[in-house]
């Protein structure tokens, strides 16, 4: 072999080792969502799968719901006053395990000589906490199903939750040309370290932004004018959707057509109440709370610490494995039916079986011309 | 096609592979062999199955034919005929066909006394293909991860595949690949555009329109960057280039999956991550 072959063939096998090293050796775990040779597929590296969090044992065995009730046996109950007293207590100790720092206990929220009190900022959060959990389990049936959410879900141990976001700060230097980013071009993991838009939590997760861009036609049109920034701004909230649920983005789509709702699978619709949940929950239970919140736990903005996918799915397409915690706390599933105030279910009672309305006119979620009328 | 008073001569027996002298004759201008008759055999074959199974199939709609590969629940087994086991034998007889006339290339070859550079450059673009049906999927461990037989189908196989990685552009072969097939084009246009310059010379220009040799190619690349990679040295890099298009684009495929299963952009972390500020 002469020098110069031996040269070349060490450097190919080092550049190729060298290489390697940026893969993920292993077998795969594969499966495939939609018909035969269509690439519809998922495949993952079982070695960098987000793990689902361990459920804690409860406290003790829920009690029956019998006895007098906590507004009867305690003051100031404003929100669970219905429940009865052996459930409220139940609660208690299990909000204790999920949310609170373990040297605290109860103390993080109540002052342990006046339980009743309201002094601390924690105790009315919560309070507002547990009615954004009933809201969840009876208005959106639609994206969580009969499993339910409670405080774990997303808390899973943490006085705050792990996956959160705030309002981002604009650039510090907008006119130089190292500063004007427009909110993009950095590897920002919220839209997958791809260098797509990466403000569209404000957008979309609480301003209620159009994320559908596909027109209805292959031409340009005057009833259809969307900027390719606003696809770029949706191709990177679906990068978050993606990588909070741990799939691609053939979970929910057919890449032929991004838009059309007849070749999407299930999934799809269920991500579509997700967004709304997620918005609502935001909207009416958190930045409603902002004046509770101290600066410490709000944004460099001044806003609280809002939800996103990934606050209760941490990287898996069911959050906990899609374990269900709702028969052990069952105060959660939703407002003790006395004082439940008629929430109606968003897509209508049957929405986990059936597709919204507006699925069947995909072009009236894009069209100018409508929403200006 | 006539052939040149001089074209006889070298249609020689021997240089046959396998086979020794059976089918080593000619049918007018073509050359036969062992591998010319495999290469008829399977590509009749695997013709006629994909006439077959499209006639089984909805539509005669040349845009929307499709015969597609078994569900990954076959894993590497085969598959009942009309879930997937049309697309295996297909699969095969063009594996078989193109490898067939590779190697037919390769005995031409042989008996001309000529490198073998036609049927490695064939070779490669072999390889593409079987990276996708078979090396991909072989990793993945099923056959249905290769791409379906349709004009449409095949198109939407890539879209979905590419998006499983979320966005396919941040894939580093990929960007090669396309970088490659970039330059191979840049090159050869640049190199048609010499050659017919120096051949349709301007009448009124100097020398009055005679037709100019190599060394006014030459100059005219020296005079614009500096440097002329030669008459030679053009097809040397030329086979180069497109070569690598073909490889890494089988290369870009080959990860996708079998050695990263996350989204593309994601894998340029490593950059991010290295000591040097991280």
């Amino acid at each position: 072999m002469s020098t110069y072959a031996k040269t070349v063939t060490f450097g190919v096998t080092l550049g190729s080792l060298v290489l390697l090293t940026g893969c993920e050796l292993g077998p795969k775990t594969v499966s495939q969502v939609g018909y035969r040779g269509a690439g519809l597929n998922q495949i993952n590296d079982p070695d960098h799968m987000a793990k689902a969090a361990a459920i804690p044992a409860a406290p003790y065995a829920v009690p029956e719901d019998t006895g007098p009730l906590a507004s009867e046996s305690y003051q100031n109950v404003q929100v669970l006053g219905g429940v009865s007293a052996e459930r409220f207590n139940h609660l208690m100790a299990a909000i204790t395990q999920w949310v609170a720092p373990p040297a605290q206990g109860c103390n993080y929220c109540h002052n342990p000589e006046n339980l009743a009190s309201d002094e601390k900022y924690t105790k009315i959060v919560a309070r507002k906490m547990i009615q954004m959990t009933w809201n969840i389990n009876t208005k959106y049936a639609s994206h969580v199903k009969q499993t339910g959410v409670t405080c774990y879900t997303c808390h899973a141990g943490n006085a705050v939750p792990q996956y959160k976001w705030t309002d981002a700060v604009a650039s510090p230097n907008p006119g130089r040309i190292r500063g004007a980013k427009f909110g993009q071009n950095a590897p920002d993991p919220n839209v997958g370290y791809a260098s797509l838009p990466s403000q569209g939590f404000t957008d979309y997760f609480q301003n209620a932004n159009q994320i559908r861009v596909a027109s209805s036609s292959a031409y340009p049109s005057k009833n259809h004018v969307v900027s390719i920034k606003a696809a770029e701004s949706s191709y990177g909230l679906m990068m978050h959707l993606s990588s909070s649920l741990g799939v691609n983005c053939t979970y929910c789509h057919n890449s032929q057509s991004f838009r059309s709702w007849s070749l999407s699978r299930a999934q799809r619709a269920t991500a579509y109440y997700g967004i709304r949940m997620v918005r609502d929950t935001n909207d009416q239970y958190i930045s409603s709370l902002q004046s509770v919140f101290p600066a410490y736990r709000k944004g460099p903005l001044g806003d609280p610490y809002k939800v996103n996918c990934m606050t209760c799915h941490q990287g898996l397409s069911k959050p906990l494995g899609g374990k269900s915690m709702i028969a052990d706390n069952p105060v959660l599933k939703g407002p003790p039916i006395a004082q439940a105030a008629v929430v109606p279910a968003e897509g209508g009672p049957n929405a986990d079986e059936t597709v919204p309305d507006a699925f069947n006119t995909p072009a009236a979620m894009t069209d100018t011309t409508k929403a200006t009328q | 096609m006539a052939l040149l008073s001089f074209e006889r001569k070298y249609r020689v027996r021997g240089g046959t592979l396998i086979g020794g002298d059976l089918f080593d004759y000619w049918v007018g201008p073509f050359y036969v062999g062992f591998f010319g008759v495999t290469t008829a055999i399977f590509a009749s074959l695997g013709t006629a199955l994909i006439f077959y199974a499209a006639s089984l199939g909805p539509t005669w709609n040349p845009w929307l034919i499709s015969i597609a590969p078994p569900d990954i629940s076959y894993g590497l087994g085969l598959a009942p005929l009309r879930e997937g086991g049309f697309w295996q034998i297909i699969t095969m007889c063009a594996v078989g066909a193109f490898t067939s006339w590779a190697l037919r290339e390769a005995e031409i070859c042989r008996k001309l006394g000529i490198g073998y550079h036609v049927p490695i450059a064939f070779g490669v673009a072999i390889f593409a293909y079987v990276s996708l049906v078979v090396i991909r999927p072989w990793m993945l461990g099923a056959w249905g991860f290769g791409f379906p037989y349709g004009i449409f189908s095949h198109l939407d196989w890539v879209s979905n595949t590419g998006y499983q990685y979320l966005h396919f552009h941040y894939n580093p072969a990929h960007m090669l690949a396309v970088s490659f097939f970039f330059t191979t084009t840049f090159a050869l246009a640049l190199h048609g555009g010499l050659v017919l310059s120096a051949v349709n010379p301007d009448p009124k220009g100097p020398g009055n329109g005679e037709v100019k040799s190599p060394e006014y190619e030459d100059t005219f690349f020296r005079d614009t960057i500096g440097y002329s990679v030669g008459t030679l040295g053009i097809h040397r890099l030329g086979l180069f280039l497109a070569l690598s298009a073909g490889f890494w684009s089988a290369i870009c495929i080959i990860i996708s999956g079998p050695l990263w299963a996350r989204g593309w952009p994601e894998w340029w972390t490593w950059w991010l991550n290295l000591p040097i500020w991280s």
